[in-house]
């Protein structure tokens, strides 16, 4: 069951991460026509709801998405599973999330 | 021809007659019979239906019985050694059992509803679970997939290629009554989710089969089934 319910979660939020790196990618693009300024980017994200909501959506699906992942890393590289992998993911995935969303709110407020 | 072959000990070389047609069971069975009577290998139909003949031959897991030399010799020369993945009994002969007791762990028996007093259950060959089964039926358990999966070399407790094409097979039979345990067999930290799809399995299978279409399959349906909360 937790197999399955970690697989499903990587599924949807690869789905989600592949449309928020290519908007973050084509975003940078387009930005950088014509050189780019911390002002330009403060500017453009500074109150902003709508790229709020995106860069929250993104932080929030890598820190589920990427522990996933490091799981099997973890366990098939350094053999190292049980419950102490798992205590060391919740905090890896807490520490994602806690950082992605000082640097969104950073650019935002 | 130069033949390395890689036993309990050590690597031993040895020099054998090329002939035409001849396979690298052929060379296998020369060297015991004329050259070295001690070393162990096993074999028993020769014609690629038994499945026990199956060995690493220049890297890659084959059955020998069915590999000419004349397509995998380099610079006429051989390496050849015992299936990977599994333990060694001795020189080329590996215990399997491991690898059939992932089968039982897979639920790889089927148990159907019906008793003999009852009637035949007609399965349609045009049904999608027939379809099904047809394209994984065909396995004998010769570990060749298992021997070339990563995952079971990277995590020993993988249920492995063979044994979850297996599960699959009996997922979509009509007849079975097991399947819900099924898919709880098939869907722990060593079942089909470990799975990275490097499709080495599919790549080796001498039958042609396609294990990574089944675990693919056994995906879908276990996580249907816990969306459902049937899991």
């Amino acid at each position: 069951m937790t197999q399955t319910v970690l697989w499903l979660a990587q599924r949807v939020t690869a789905a989600i991460l592949a449309v928020c790196v290519a908007v973050h990618l084509a975003t940078i693009i387009y930005a950088v026509q014509g050189g780019l300024t911390a002002a330009e980017i403060l500017g453009r994200t500074r109150g902003s709801t709508s790229w709020l909501v995106f860069y929250s959506v993104f932080v929030a699906a890598a820190a589920i998405h990427a522990p996933i992942g490091l799981r099997t890393v973890l366990g098939e590289w350094l053999k190292w599973r049980g419950i102490w992998r798992e205590v060391f993911l919740v905090f890896f995935a807490c520490a994602l999330l806690w950082f992605g969303l000082q640097a969104v709110i950073g650019v935002f407020a | 021809m130069r033949v390395l072959v890689k036993r309990s000990s050590a690597v031993q070389e040895f020099e054998v007659p090329r002939h035409p047609s001849q396979t690298v069971l052929d060379v296998v069975t020369y060297i015991q019979r004329k050259l070295d009577p001690t070393l162990a290998y096993r074999y028993a139909c020769r014609v690629g239906m038994c499945g026990s003949c199956a060995m690493t031959v220049n890297g890659v897991p084959r059955w020998t019985c069915r590999t000419h030399v004349d397509k995998v010799a380099h610079d006429d020369s051989l390496q050849i050694g015992p299936l990977k993945n599994l333990p060694v009994i001795r020189d080329l002969v590996t215990d399997m059992r491991e690898f059939f007791n992932k089968w039982a762990r897979a639920k790889g028996q089927f148990e159907g509803a019906r008793t003999r007093h009852d009637d035949f259950e007609e399965i349609s060959p045009e049904t999608r679970n027939r379809e099904a089964v047809d394209a994984g039926i065909e396995c004998i358990g010769c570990a060749v997939c298992y021997s070339a999966c990563d995952v079971v070399a990277a995590n020993p407790a993988y249920l492995g290629p063979a044994a979850l094409n297996r599960a699959w097979t009996l997922l979509n039979d009509v007849r079975e009554k097991e399947n819900s345990e099924r898919l709880r067999a098939v869907a722990g930290d060593a079942g089909c989710h470990a799975c990275h799809t490097h499709m080495d399995c599919t790549e080796r299978c001498p039958k042609h089969l396609s294990p990574t279409a089944a675990i693919a399959g056994l995906k879908r349906a276990t996580a249907k089934a816990a969306l459902k909360g049937e899991l």
